[in-house]
């Protein structure tokens, strides 16, 4: 009777699974008229590959060191290096990452072949980064709000849990309007309670607001479904404990720090996996709203794995994402039974 | 009431109400936008008129929406795939849960391991190898037979029957159940499949509304990457991947308004109906821990 399910469990996600690793091993693509090879790790050492380069300002004869117009000094161009095949092997055809200043104006150039692919990581770990801890605290903090005993107080859960019914598609939709950089709301709220003094901003065209903004809408969406774990995660403590705090003089913190707190422990615990989970395969956001723009800051894991594994055809690079992203969230899942085991 | 009291009370409502304002605000202007025509709707958002149904009020965005697109098409294709993954789902789901708890068969406790293992394994992840089994799959339908499942509807429907949390949801749900029921019926005489079907699902609402619930959630609103791998036919597209007809051609924000409401306000007020059932079965996927 179980044959059924487990087949299709079988056939659409464990296959899957296991071969997304084998596609990952060889240079396999969609439609290709070669033969498919194995090629090993070559795929991970592709995407995760870096160089270092260290670059020192130009001297001129005097050996002092060359300044521009506006003083800075002058340094060589990171092409000298990567488009010179003969000296530089090793930096060969690799883009810049980022630099790092180091000291005496020397500087640190991080170079690699697949700078894309780092930034989508970098961004991915940043965005769970911030979003896990935000919205979870968030969550608590709503969940609390509406665990009081005040009349009509269910109408306020329904409203705040409103947002998870609808799809992050529609929601990303919704929010490319709102923060349109001319006519978008936000700027106009913000405007209005700053009385004129905020400069309007493009929210999703500006480099280093893009993925903040992304992570704002991302937390308004999602939020409620965490405040309901959370919800459910309070409702289980008994109200003579509440009673107990109470009748000991507990301020409020200190009944939340000594009687809430300690029974919520395996909720905080499932409520953070949940959505580092959720925060790793960021993807209909950046899908519907800048496609990884501008200038890579919103790349995403699971949105490379889309435009290499579909767009580009590439099956192999777009398994080789899967394959880190799932060794991403196994390492997460395997620290929360790490830290759920040791209360045991 | 004393005095500070009543205080306490009103500014616990006030913050209550501010944030609610945060959740609604998008939405009430996404209704209120659809509304308005492109100009209107564009020097309305510099203002509070963005949230107010004021000026130039009319459903012209929702049938120029409908000339756009085909709406009725893609809603039709949104219900059926999620109906039909949601019926098999629930049946093939609670079928495997059953044999796990009430029957004893060699290797049971490996299979369920390794089906609850798959719980953290990321759809997003194995997209792309699927894509190439799912390429590659003979299927025989009405027009004969196809050596691909691209483009069709259980390209979308079968690879989503199967999971490991409405498995799980189940697994849970029967452990709970009087066991002398059961042993009850069998000595009656009744099969296996009576049993389940005689005596356990009529015991099960509770869960069967949760786990139709989640599905609903997940096939409903989720319905993005993967049709965008595999359908490119224009007939098999669901709702979500209507959204790309509003950006060919001079886009106009009124009549995205007008479809992005068309989508979403029926699972609104299906949640607004529903919505002790809706968060009971957000909750029950908190029992896990």
């Amino acid at each position: 009777m179980a044959l059924p399910a487990c087949l299709l469990v079988f056939t659409f996600l464990i296959l899957p699974f296991f071969m997304a690793f084998g596609l990952s091993l060889t240079n396999q693509r969609l439609v290709s008229p070669n033969p498919t090879e194995f090629v090993g790790l070559d795929n991970f050492k592709k995407m995760l590959g870096v160089s270092f380069l260290i670059i020192e300002p130009e001297m001129d004869e005097a050996g002092h060191i060359k300044l521009d117009n506006e003083g800075n000094p002058i340094y060589p161009r990171v092409r000298n290096f990567t488009r010179n095949q003969e000296d530089f092997p090793q930096f060969y055809k690799k883009r810049e990452w980022f630099q790092l200043g180091l000291q005496d104006g020397k500087v640190l150039v991080v170079l690699s072949q697949d700078v894309v692919f780092l930034k989508a990581l970098a961004n991915t770990m940043l965005f769970a980064l911030v979003v896990c801890p935000v919205q979870a605290g968030l969550a608590l903090f709503l969940a609390l709000l509406i665990n009081q005993p005040l009349r009509g107080i269910n109408i306020f859960r329904t409203i705040y849990f409103a947002p998870v019914v609808i799809s992050m598609v529609v929601v990303s939709m919704l929010w490319r309007f709102i923060y349109d950089g001319q006519n978008g709301l936000l700027n106009t709220l913000m405007q209005m309670f700053s009385f004129g003094l905020f400069e309007p901003i493009d929210w999703l065209g500006n480099t280093s607001t893009a993925l903040p903004a992304i992570m704002a809408m991302s937390v308004w969406q999602g939020v409620g479904f965490h405040m309901v774990i959370w919800l459910s995660g309070l409702q289980t403590i008994p109200l003579s404990h509440y009673e107990v705090a109470r009748i000991e003089g507990a301020t409020r913190w200190q009944t939340f720090r000594y009687v809430t707190w300690p029974s919520l422990r395996n909720t905080a615990i499932l409520v953070m996996v949940i959505i580092t989970m959720q925060a790793f395969t960021l993807y209909p956001q950046i899908q519907v709203m800048t496609r990884g723009g501008p200038l890579d800051s919103t790349q995403s894991l699971v949105f490379q794995a889309v435009i290499r594994g579909y767009e580009k055809q590439d099956i192999s690079g777009g398994s080789a994402i899967s394959v880190i992203l799932f060794l991403l969230v196994l390492s997460i899942s395997l620290f929360q039974r790490y830290l759920t085991r040791e209360k045991n | 009431m004393p005095a500070h009291k009543l205080l306490g009370m009103a500014l616990r409502y006030l913050l209550l109400i501010w944030i609610a304002m945060i959740f609604i605000f998008p939405i009430v202007f996404m209704v209120i936008s659809s509304l308005k025509p492109d100009l209107q709707l564009l020097s309305d958002s510099s203002s509070l008129r963005a949230f107010l149904p004021v000026g130039d009020i009319s459903p012209t965005n929702y049938l120029s929406a409908f000339d756009r697109a085909p709406i009725l098409l893609f809603i039709f294709n949104s219900v059926l795939i999620t109906g039909i993954t949601i019926v098999f789902s629930l049946f093939l789901c609670s079928l495997a849960a059953f044999s796990f708890v009430f029957l004893s068969w060699r290797g049971q406790g490996v299979i369920f391991a390794i089906i609850l293992a798959t719980f953290i394994v990321p759809f997003e992840t194995i997209a792309v190898p699927l894509l190439l089994i799912v390429n590659n799959l003979p299927w025989i339908g009405l027009e004969g037979i196809k050596n691909s499942w691209i483009n069709s509807y259980h390209v979308q429907i079968i690879p989503f029957i199967a999971d490991a949390l409405t498995i799980f949801l189940f697994v849970q749900y029967f452990r709970d159940l009087p066991k002398d029921l059961i042993e009850a019926s069998r000595i009656d005489g009744a099969t296996w499949f009576q049993v389940y079907r005689r005596v356990i699902m009529p015991l099960s609402g509770p869960i069967i509304a949760t786990a139709a619930i989640l599905k609903f959630l997940m096939m409903y609103n989720n319905q993005l990457l993967w049709p965008i791998m595999v359908v490119q036919e224009e007939s098999y597209r669901p709702v979500m991947l209507g959204l790309q007809y509003f950006f060919q051609l001079n886009t106009q924000w009124g009549e995205i308004m007008a479809y992005l409401t068309i989508i979403t306000i029926p699972v609104l007020i299906f949640y607004l109906l529903l919505q002790k059932a809706f968060i009971a079965s957000i909750a029950s996927t908190g029992i896990k821990g």
